[in-house]
């Protein structure tokens, strides 16, 4: 099972080794896609787990005892087509190839399925064909 | 045999003229050789759809009841300011320009989120823009105050006048230092993250013309969807800039300006773009003609994306300053196209903000229109400026 997933922790836990306990004691692959994290003040993560079922259910239930609540990532980069021309700004800038061109069509098109809501097509697109889009 | 404009002409109005794209001509050329393709086909159709910086509208006001004189006051079209320095109804609006509240670059980047291109495309799009206008009043145009919607249908005149489009070439841009820059080839990452460049390659317009021998004063061009005409040379055309072998220039070199009648544009060819710490600035669809007059012609239509080459430059210290290596190596089209080029030994993926994709609808939609006879060539007035002219221009 894989999940995108947004964690808020208080200040007072920002010195827990969440991500170390994740991988170490249950087994869970952490992609951190983003994170603001700064000493005394709330701090937030973006992660991609993956895992078998059972031990991300036993995961979050450590997150959920030391604090941290978490939620499904409600944001997601929306293309759209009908302000896109396809010039290609944004292919070198996506880390994930989320965003990408056909060099026969010279068409670029945009796999959700691959993207990790880094944004940083939000900020080179000319045209505004990406934004984000919250659920 | 050589043939003239007005045998391609003839030939349009009768529905015999055969035209190809300038994509589609290569392997044309390379089954049937230049000689027998020059014989056979009449035009080759260019494209291009890019920002295109060096853009702007004249616009002609219908005069209210009690006149007013827009030249010497001000003028604002949905907060932008235009140039008010004309006649009583004429105004200019730059695709530039930014409402005088626009936080800019203060906090950099600046997001440059709506400027004159917008008001532009949103007229094409047959929106209203308001007009707030001051003026100091005279005997024979006593309004001080004009606050209107207006339209196109509000306008006498609206065309544009770009003193800058369709660059010959361009530099590609890269970025050597340890931080991320905005700059008008985009968002560059720092330590050669990517490497941006910008034409159509084997189909921009003079690529296809390098010596600028079909492409003149007054040459009849596609422009935003409209028929528009070559004015001038461009500002900065630079017809001495070093060329290879094929005539083509391996730097900046020629420019157009080009006229166009905006009521006759369509937001499919015309639109508005904001770079992120740069600024706002118009993209524009220009196609242009070729008439294959001879063989000559023929070799100059066929080049491809391999046998261009564009300039790689640092734009952290070089572009700006001056100072630094000038040039970091030249590039193929066909390499920048492959998504990645090599630099210093070092493999850095590449983007554009030229729409191949777009150049090659435009360069369809051009040839569709020679062959129904609804788009007639021309024979310049007077040539464009050429290498040894004298017009050499510093950028």
């Amino acid at each position: 099972m894989k999940m995108k997933v947004v964690f808020t922790f208080p200040a007072t836990n920002v010195e827990e080794p969440i991500t170390y306990h994740l991988i170490k004691d249950y087994d869970l692959m952490v992609n951190i896609l983003r994170a603001t994290i700064d000493p005394r003040k709330q701090g937030r993560m973006v992660v991609e787990l993956s895992g078998e079922d059972s031990q991300i259910s036993r995961g979050l239930n450590y997150l959920e005892r030391v604090g941290v609540t978490m939620e499904p990532l409600a944001e997601e980069v929306r293309h759209l087509q009908e302000r896109c021309v396809s010039c290609t700004a944004c292919v070198p800038i996506c880390p994930t190839n989320a965003l990408d061109v056909d060099r026969e069509t010279w068409t670029v098109s945009y796999d959700a399925e691959k993207c990790v809501v880094c944004l940083s097509c939000v900020e080179v697109c000319p045209y505004k064909a990406v934004e984000i889009f919250l659920e | 045999m050589p043939k003239t404009i007005e045998e391609i002409n003839a030939k349009i109005k009768s529905g015999k003229v055969v035209v190809f794209t300038a994509e589609e001509i290569i392997d044309i050329v390379k089954e049937e050789g230049i000689k027998k393709a020059a014989e056979r086909v009449d035009v080759v159709t260019t494209g291009t759809f890019s920002p295109m910086c060096s853009s702007g509208l004249f616009i002609n006001i219908k005069q209210p009841r009690i006149k007013m004189k827009l030249g010497g006051g001000t003028a604002k079209l949905n907060g932008v300011p235009a140039y008010a320095g004309l006649a009583a109804a004429d105004l200019y609006l730059g695709a530039n320009a930014l409402p005088d509240g626009d936080p800019r670059n203060n906090h950099h980047p600046g997001a440059f989120r709506y400027g004159g291109a917008h008001v532009i495309e949103e007229l094409v799009a047959g929106k209203k823009a308001l007009l707030t206008a001051t003026a100091y009043g005279t005997d024979c145009y006593p309004a001080k105050k004009r606050e209107q919607k207006i339209g196109l249908d509000d306008l006498n005149n609206a065309f544009l006048f770009n003193p800058r489009n369709c660059y010959q070439n361009y530099n590609v841009a890269v970025n050597l230092s340890d931080k991320p820059i905005y700059t008008y080839m985009g968002k560059l990452q720092a330590n050669l993250g990517n490497a941006n460049y910008c034409s159509a390659g084997q189909l921009s317009p003079l690529f296809n013309d390098p010596y600028y021998r079909t492409i003149g004063m007054g040459t009849r061009v596609f422009v935003g969807g409209a028929q528009g005409y070559v004015a001038w040379n461009g500002t900065q055309h630079n017809p001495d800039a070093p060329r290879l072998e094929n005539g083509t220039p391996c730097a900046g070199a020629g420019t157009l300006a080009i006229v166009g009648d905006l009521k006759q544009m369509s937001p499919r060819w015309l639109r508005a773009v904001s770079f992120t710490g740069y600024g706002v600035s118009l993209s524009l669809a220009v196609g242009v003609p070729i008439p294959i007059l001879d063989e000559e012609m023929m070799k100059f239509v066929s080049v491809t994306d391999a046998d261009l080459k564009a300039p790689i430059v640092d734009y952290s210290v070089f572009y700006p300053t001056g100072e630094g290596q000038a040039k970091l190596g030249d590039v193929t089209y066909a390499e920048l196209k492959s998504g990645a080029i090599r630099i210093n030994g070092k493999s850095v993926p590449t983007g554009c903000f030229s729409s191949y994709a777009k150049a090659r609808e435009v360069a369809t939609f051009l040839k569709n229109w020679i062959e129904d006879g609804d788009f007639q060539l021309t024979q310049p007035v007077a040539p464009l400026p050429g290498p040894s002219a004298g017009k050499e221009a510093q950028a």
